[in-house]
């Protein structure tokens, strides 16, 4: 492999990272604030882009506009159902969380199948984002990737300013350390609760909006990213936003160049990886230690 | 009883024996199972199948061999897991005569299990996994589509022979169809003097193509030979085109890499040449009636999957014909769809003895939203049926 | 009054047993495939079972195990076929080694941690098997020749039906045996307070293990008897969504109860087959999807102690008994490292 190749390999290996950082993002969040496991959540993923699908005839060129008019939807529907659902959860136990979500994905892709159909469908990308520059003479890459990414990056940056420069974000940070404290000190844990997961099903669903002119917007598209998420936040540890940063690129390196070196194992190739972290740190790379 | 009220008795009696014995001249109706996907991915596809096969028997007057057709309906859902279970509520709980599916080889695998050990006919209308037709061969099983490793191994000829290519690169996704599809490639390339000098994988169902068309850019062969299907195919040519690739190395598929999604693949499939045993623009009067007679009938397009259910039922109606409905006679109503040549909107196509159709393999090219056909690619296509044993 | 009640507790099981033996020859073939099916499945939720509601161990991966029992018995069987003398040690011996992999590794880790750690190690066993050629591919692989042992022969309907409803009860009666034995008791204390087993000088880790191996080979015993009854066998087997089933059905059944396992065996696969049948539910049969995820949420809502815990709210008195000795509290939440 020679080094143009391998400089391009690292950039698709980076923007897969990056998006997969965002939807990883929001799970981890609702993990580490709210301790809930929630296997809808590549539910919402799917929902943005299906949300891309739907939007995009309506707001045509105006993609930008579309994204935020998105992440509001997703959030007022995050919203609704952390009052409606989510909130009974937090004193059950994982089990009972896991089946009681587990039976939430089979409503949304029943709705979805109702609400939409099966069948396949294609995204196009905004007009000026369209077309694709010349990488050297090797080959083209889109726009459109170049674009993920930096939208990718910003989230990312966005986010942590939150998290650690905003009132909002100290307490979330002291939610995830001690939520009995936190309410003593009254602050209403429920509103914020609210707001997290808001927040968490948001940035799923922009993921997906963002993802889908790259990929096609079909059913159980969910499935396949719900997976891959749960091993980066492992890998990253739980709560951890930087840790699911680190372990999104990880994840994108490790599959990128598992499929051009191994092909028949790359399937296996991340889980490989997280066994490994899990020998020399169970809590994951930045979790904390219990 | 009064004297009325025998009366009336007596003749209610005699009536109702008058109307069971008319009723007994009637033969009982043949029970069809058709087991295929009706809720997610392929559900377009189980439909289409499902219509063709009602159209067929409707153009008959409901009946096939002088039986009316009763049908029984399940769900597959696509899942290999749950075939067994499903196909056996089939069997065993509806007694069905004759079971019709599917359209996911892993499912169709265990269909074609259970429909050889209990002995019921079994009419593939899709799935073209090699070993139904292979090593699970038998005289009750029948393919009314193709096999996995026909226009695969067409579309070889055609890259190697007609276009000229000599390096191909094939990608696909790691399951069995791929790897039959990729196969068949290689096989019909490497006869026509080629060589597939690298064999790409994606885990299934992942799409994220990037890293292998950076691959494929780098290793600069003539041709790309690609297997995806439904979500997998829109996006794959799609990130192909975007990649600058499809201006300098000629993408190659079979049909399903353009069936279905030229409306979401839109201006990065045009030109494309694929092979399939059907494709649109065939103008021949048999395939133009029964295009017509779909549309009025269901108000859509037909495509290769309605095709394929109607010409189940057409092989259903021959092995009928010739046993006279007794579906008991199993070795002449084998015989019977041996014999025949089925007269289909694809042309006219028989089946080998391994029950898999011998047809012309179409060479299609991909204009706005159709697939039209430009020639034959190879006539007469036979699945070369290893490790079926009958 | 009291000892009456907990002596038909016992023998329960067994009489179930013994009456599904006698009807037997009596089942269509249909009810009898049935039957079978949801045997296989109860041994599969008895396995889960061990480790969630004995010892308080939330796997997400459980199907893993269950599809390598059933490959590795199609792959030993090959072309010719073999002796169950040889294959069910074989599929037991694969899954239970498997096991003790994914539990070295995985207990190290608690919690919500452990939830996806072993979906994502049995996500792994899935692709091994769906892309590598070692296990045929996404299709699936034939059993050509039924396992055998001397005049026995799994290709029988007979030897099928009171095959699986043997093991059933050997391994209803080995997870009794387990329940009322020291290792039994030490579960069940990791189970309500790990730490303090740690404290008492019990090698916590070990115990966890010796568990997670043994469920492990149990449900590999399940995929042999399903691999013998369906003849091919298929990565679905290994999908995630399995995992999840099992898991729904015992809490289903109700946790904690060895019954409970059996009994959410039942009860799910007869609402799968209720939701989906259009005699039954009319039109709504389209939506099973829909209807089964609603049923699911409403379950584990509204029946947090699952069926058996709707037994012992209408009868109070007659489950005292069994209550001490069957019963133990659910997984406590609070309880988190």
């Amino acid at each position: 492999m020679d080094v143009g190749t391998f400089l391009v390999q690292c950039l698709n290996a980076v923007q897969y990272g990056l998006l997969l950082f965002l939807v990883a993002s929001g799970l981890t969040l609702i993990f580490g604030i709210m301790g809930v496991i929630n296997l809808a959540h590549g539910s919402f993923y799917m929902l943005g882009a299906y949300m891309a699908f739907a939007l995009t005839p309506l707001f045509g060129d105006q993609f930008l506009v579309m994204l935020v008019a998105g992440v509001v939807l997703a959030a007022l529907f995050g919203y609704v159902l952390e009052w409606a659902f989510f909130s009974y959860l937090y004193q059950r136990d994982h089990l009972q969380q896991v089946l009681m979500t587990y039976g939430l994905i089979l409503v949304f892709e029943a709705l979805r199948s109702m609400l939409v159909g099966n069948d396949v469908h294609g995204v196009k990308a905004p007009p000026w984002l369209e077309g694709s520059f010349a990488l050297g003479e090797l080959m083209r890459y889109p726009w459109y990737r170049l674009f993920a990414s930096a939208a990718c990056i910003v989230l990312a940056l966005g986010l942590y300013f939150v998290v650690n420069r905003t009132r909002l974000g100290m307490m979330i940070r002291a939610g995830a350390s001690n939520r009995d404290m936190v309410r003593g000190l009254g602050i209403d844990i429920r509103r914020l609760y609210r707001i997290v997961f808001a927040a968490g099903v948001a940035l799923a669903a922009l993921a997906g909006m963002i993802a889908a002119p790259m990929s096609s917007v079909y059913p159980g598209m969910g499935g396949s990213v719900l997976i891959i998420c749960f091993v980066v936040v492992v890998i990253g540890g739980v709560g951890s936003i930087t840790g699911a940063l680190v372990a999104s690129l990880l994840v994108g390196f490790v599959d990128t160049f598992g499929k051009v070196f191994f092909a028949e194992l790359s399937g296996m190739g991340i889980y490989v990886l997280m066994a490994a972290v899990l020998i020399w740190r169970p809590e994951g790379l930045m979790g904390r230690k219990t | 009883m009064s004297i009325q009220n025998t009366r009336t008795a007596l003749t209610a009696l005699a009536l109702a024996c008058i109307a069971t014995l008319g009723h007994a001249q009637q033969p009982p109706k043949l029970k069809v199972g058709l087991m295929l996907p009706f809720s997610g991915t392929y559900n377009a596809l189980g439909v289409a199948i499902e219509n063709g096969f009602k159209l067929r028997v409707e153009e008959q007057g409901g009946k096939l061999g002088g039986r009316e057709i009763e049908y029984v309906k399940v769900d597959d859902e696509s899942d290999p897991a749950k075939a067994t279970d499903n196909v056996n509520k089939l069997i065993k709980r509806d007694n069905v005569d004759v079971i019709v599916g599917t359209v996911h080889s892993g499912v169709a695998m265990a269909m074609a299990k259970a429909a050889k050990e209990s002995g019921t006919v079994l009419i593939v209308p899709n799935a073209g996994a090699d070993a139904v037709t292979g090593p699970m061969c038998a005289p009750n099983i029948f393919r009314s589509s193709f096999s996995n490793w026909q226009p695969a191994y067409a579309m070889g000829e055609v890259a190697g022979k007609q276009e000229k290519k000599k390096k191909a690169i094939t990608i696909t996704w790691k399951y069995a169809a791929g790897d039959e599809s990729v196969n068949g490639f290689k096989e019909g390339f490497e006869k026509a003097g080629g060589q597939v000098v690298k064999q790409l994988n994606v885990p299934f169902p992942n799409v994220e193509f990037q890293a292998l068309l950076t691959e494929i850019a780098a290793a600069k062969p003539d041709a790309v030979y690609a297997f995806f299907a439904g979500g997998g195919a829109v996006k794959f040519v799609k990130d192909y085109a975007a990649a600058g690739l499809d201006k300098t190395i000629p993408l190659y598929g079979p049909g399903f890499l353009t069936d279905g999604t030229l409306d979401a693949q839109g201006a990065a499939a045009q030109g494309m040449l694929t092979t399939l045993h059907y494709a649109d623009g065939l103008n021949t009067p048999r395939d133009t009636s029964f295009r017509t007679a779909y549309a009025k009938a269901f108000k859509l397009q037909p495509d290769v999957y309605a095709v394929q259910g109607y010409d189940a039922a057409q092989m259903l109606a021959i092995g009928l014909d010739a046993v006279k409905g007794d579906i008991g006679k199993k070795a002449e109503f084998s015989a019977a769809i041996e014999r025949a040549k089925i007269d289909s909107p694809r042309g006219t196509f028989s089946v080998g003895k391994s029950h898999n159709p011998v047809q012309d393999i179409y060479l299609r090219k991909v204009d706005g939203k159709e697939n039209k056909v430009v020639g034959v690619a190879v006539k007469g296509l036979a699945d070369p049926a290893r490790g079926c044993r009958m | 009054m009291k000892n009456v009640s907990a002596t038909m507790r016992h023998w329960l099981p067994l009489a179930c047993a013994l009456a599904l033996a006698a009807i037997g020859p009596w089942m269509s073939p249909y009810v009898a495939d049935f039957v079978v099916k949801v045997m296989i499945l109860s041994i599969f939720a008895l396995s889960l079972e061990l480790l969630v509601g004995m010892t308080g161990l939330v796997s997400l991966g459980h199907a893993a195990f269950y599809g390598i029992g059933a490959y590795a018995t199609v792959l030993g069987a090959g072309r010719d076929g073999g002796s169950i003398a040889w294959l069910l040690p074989l599929a037991m011996g694969s899954a239970a080694a498997y096991a003790l992999v994914v539990g070295a590794l995985s207990l190290r880790t608690r919690g919500v941690y452990f939830i996806m750690v072993t979906l994502a190690f049995a996500q792994m066993a899935f692709f091994v098997f769906h892309d590598t050629p070692f296990g045929g591919g996404s299709d699936g692989i034939y059993m050509y020749v039924r396992p055998t042992l001397g005049p026995i022969d799994m290709e029988s309907r007979w030897v099928q039906f009171y095959g699986v409803l043997g093991a059933l009860a050997c391994t209803y009666g080995l997870l009794a045996l387990i329940r009322r034995s020291r290792f039994g008791a030490a579960l069940a204390g990791i189970r309500v307070n790990e730490q303090r087993m740690r404290a008492a000088g019990f090698a916590v880790y070990g115990y966890k293990l010796a568990a997670f191996v043994i469920a492990g080979a149990l449900a590999g015993l399940a995929g042999f008897l399903v691999a013998s009854r369906d003849g091919v066998v298929n990565p679905e087997l290994m999908a995630w969504h399995n995992s999840g089933e099992v898991l729904l059905m015992i809490i289903l059944g109700g946790l904690g109860h060895l019954r409970g396992a059996v009994i959410g065996a039942v009860a799910f696969t007869l609402l799968k087959e209720v939701l989906s049948t259009h005699a039954l539910v009319g039109p709504l049969a389209d939506q099973w999807q829909l209807t089964l995820g609603l049923a699911i949420i409403a379950f584990v809502a509204l029946l947090p102690k699952g069926l058996i815990g709707v037994a012992a709210r209408l009868s109070p008195a007659a489950t005292d008994a069994g209550q001490k000795l069957d019963a133990v509290p659910a997984p406590n939440a609070k309880v988190t490292p």
